[in-house]
């Protein structure tokens, strides 16, 4: 395993607007191993969407270096898949031809069309929606298009997998569910993860560790907890363990008193 | 319907749960549902008073509108339903007679004028639609554009006819012509708008897939922009048919517009009446057409 496969040294990102120049992220370090699940989480304007941007590559850093498996990081790529917070499915593709799209992208090169299906398949068992894949994104819900989306990614075989907010636009009990299929599928493919959230609960429950942002503008790391839980972790369990609820509690005083919400500052 | 209901039927049992997507098939009994309502209107009368709320109306509007004929047919001389009726029922007998290059039955008119419609047209697409594409995709090409789309587009079709006569030195291309120029907007512009309203997230999928540019325009962009491409389509079969008539007035040559102009000549005003309702007909059904083409291809985000 990689101490350093993914590696952020002093990374900054300026945005030119109409009223001048916007300094969004600032001297952010962070280095993430192979395999590890890390969470970003901060207050809305926090920067820590377009953190996720920067490493995807579709947005370009102002300054400092980004490297992924030892390659810097310039634009976007498959190595690198997206799971976009509003799904992003192309509606009028079925949920395979939107997998199929991917897959045939990263591997027709290598693979005749019986592996190509084959990995489509795979993708969509992986998540649990084997007997949807020929529906249309219109035809089901919202958990399971986010499922899609999932699966979309890894069928790309990434080398990190970015989670946007996956989870931001579903109900709670939709929310639980998926956070724990998201737990099987990281145990299942120990693919390295960076998720970004605003729900403490989800990145207790499925982190190795936290990042914590400052309020923006110029928004940096402000503090990284290591959530010391062993795995398989299993949500009710872990309700009553100590570790997570100080996990829980050092993540809500960091936010609360630490970085109180932007708009109490303001008012 | 069914499908959307299992976000709140999947159970949760933990790790090696698999798809729930069984439950979906189970038969929900919506028929059940239906029937056990107290149902004091039985479903006929239902039925029945919601499709004379769509029948009645519109045909009594089509009352008025020929009691209102009628009334000005007697006032000011001009022919009545009545009379127009029994000329086009005689008209009609026989649609496809041919009598020398100047007097053809009412369906070759037809026929002629929806063929030069569908060349215009057809041109227009074939350039229309690409150059849409092209300045939705390109800023520098739309800006580069928009003053002379801007320019040429609000002017009136027929005045576009001189320029083509003098051209092509002869009416039939020359008619073609101004029904290119007249049709070919609505889909450039149409086509362009669809391209710059492509979500961003769409792209962004291409990007991450870093699809090359055949791909995004096959698997994204084009079926992005083909509704609102659809919709120029729409707009642009309407101009072509509005101009086709004053077009043929001006060229001559077997057609509607020809056609119209012949009557008048001959001071057949039935006829005349009888062909302003043929070319409502027939844009009409063009349009209903179109409609249900668009309807096919709708997508829901």
């Amino acid at each position: 395993m990689e101490q350093r496969y993914v590696l952020l040294e002093n990374v900054q990102k300026v945005f030119d607007t109409r009223s001048g120049r916007f300094v969004a992220l600032r001297d952010v370090n962070l280095t993430i191993r192979q395999g590890e699940f890390v969470s970003i989480i901060g207050h809305s304007g926090c920067g820590k969407s377009t953190l996720l941007n920067l490493i995807s590559g579709l947005t370009d850093s102002s300054g400092g270096v980004l490297v992924c498996a030892g390659r810097e990081i310039s634009g976007p790529g498959p190595d690198r898949s997206v799971v976009f917070q509003n799904h992003s499915l192309l509606p009028w593709m079925t949920c395979f031809e939107n997998v199929y799209l991917a897959v045939e992208r990263v591997f027709s090169a290598k693979e005749g069309k019986a592996d190509l299906q084959r990995r489509t398949h795979e993708a969509l068992a992986l998540v649990g929606l084997e007997p949807a894949a020929h529906k249309y994104p219109h035809e089901i819900s919202g958990g399971m298009k986010q499922r899609v989306g999932i699966a979309r990614a890894l069928s790309m075989q990434p080398k990190v997998l970015l989670l946007d907010e996956p989870l931001g636009a579903l109900d709670a009990l939709t929310r639980a569910h998926l956070q724990d299929e998201i737990l099987r599928i990281v145990a299942a493919t120990g693919c390295t993860t960076i998720m970004v959230t605003h729900d403490v609960d989800e990145a207790v429950l499925l982190s190795d560790r936290i990042v914590m942002m400052t309020n923006g503008p110029a928004a940096t790391i402000g503090q990284i907890l290591d959530v010391e839980l062993p795995r398989p972790r299993v949500r009710l369990k872990l309700a009553d363990d100590p570790v997570y609820n100080r996990c829980r509690s050092e993540v809500l005083k960091f936010l609360y008193e630490r970085q109180n919400r932007p708009a109490e500052n303001a008012a | 319907m069914t499908v959307v209901k299992m976000k709140t039927t999947e159970p949760k049992k933990g790790d090696k749960e698999v798809a729930p997507a069984p439950k979906v098939t189970r038969p929900v009994p919506a028929a059940a549902v239906t029937a056990a309502l107290p149902a004091p209107v039985s479903h006929v009368t239902r039925l029945l008073a919601m499709g004379l709320g769509w029948i009645v109306p519109p045909a009594l509007g089509l009352l008025v509108f020929v009691l209102a004929w009628a009334q000005i047919s007697t006032l000011s001389g001009l022919p009545g339903p009545v009379s127009t009726w029994a000329s086009a029922t005689q008209l009609f007998a026989d649609p496809f007679y041919q009598k020398g290059p100047n007097d053809q039955g009412i369906g070759w008119n037809v026929l002629q004028s929806l063929a030069r419609v569908g060349m215009g047209f057809g041109l227009a697409a074939l350039v229309g639609i690409p150059f849409g594409f092209l300045i939705g995709r390109f800023t520098f090409l739309s800006r580069m554009s928009s003053p002379i789309i801007s320019l040429l587009r609000p002017v009136s079709p027929l005045a576009w006819l001189p320029i083509g006569l003098f051209v092509f030195k002869e009416a039939q291309p020359a008619a073609i012509w101004v029904i290119f120029i007249s049709s070919i907007w609505p889909m450039i512009i149409n086509t362009a708008v669809g391209v710059t309203r492509v979500p961003q997230d769409y792209l962004n999928v291409a990007r991450v897939l870093r699809l090359n540019e055949w791909k995004v325009f096959t698997k994204i962009l084009f079926p992005a922009v083909l509704p609102y491409m659809l919709t120029g389509v729409r707009l642009s079969i309407g101009v072509a048919w509005l101009v086709i008539v004053a077009a043929e007035m001006l060229t001559g040559g077997v057609g509607l517009g020809f056609w119209v102009w012949d009557e008048w000549n001959n001071l057949n005003v039935e006829h005349i009446i009888i062909a302003i309702f043929v070319v409502g007909i027939v844009g009409l059904l063009l349009e209903q057409m179109l409609v249900l083409v668009a309807k096919r291809f709708e997508y829901q985000g």
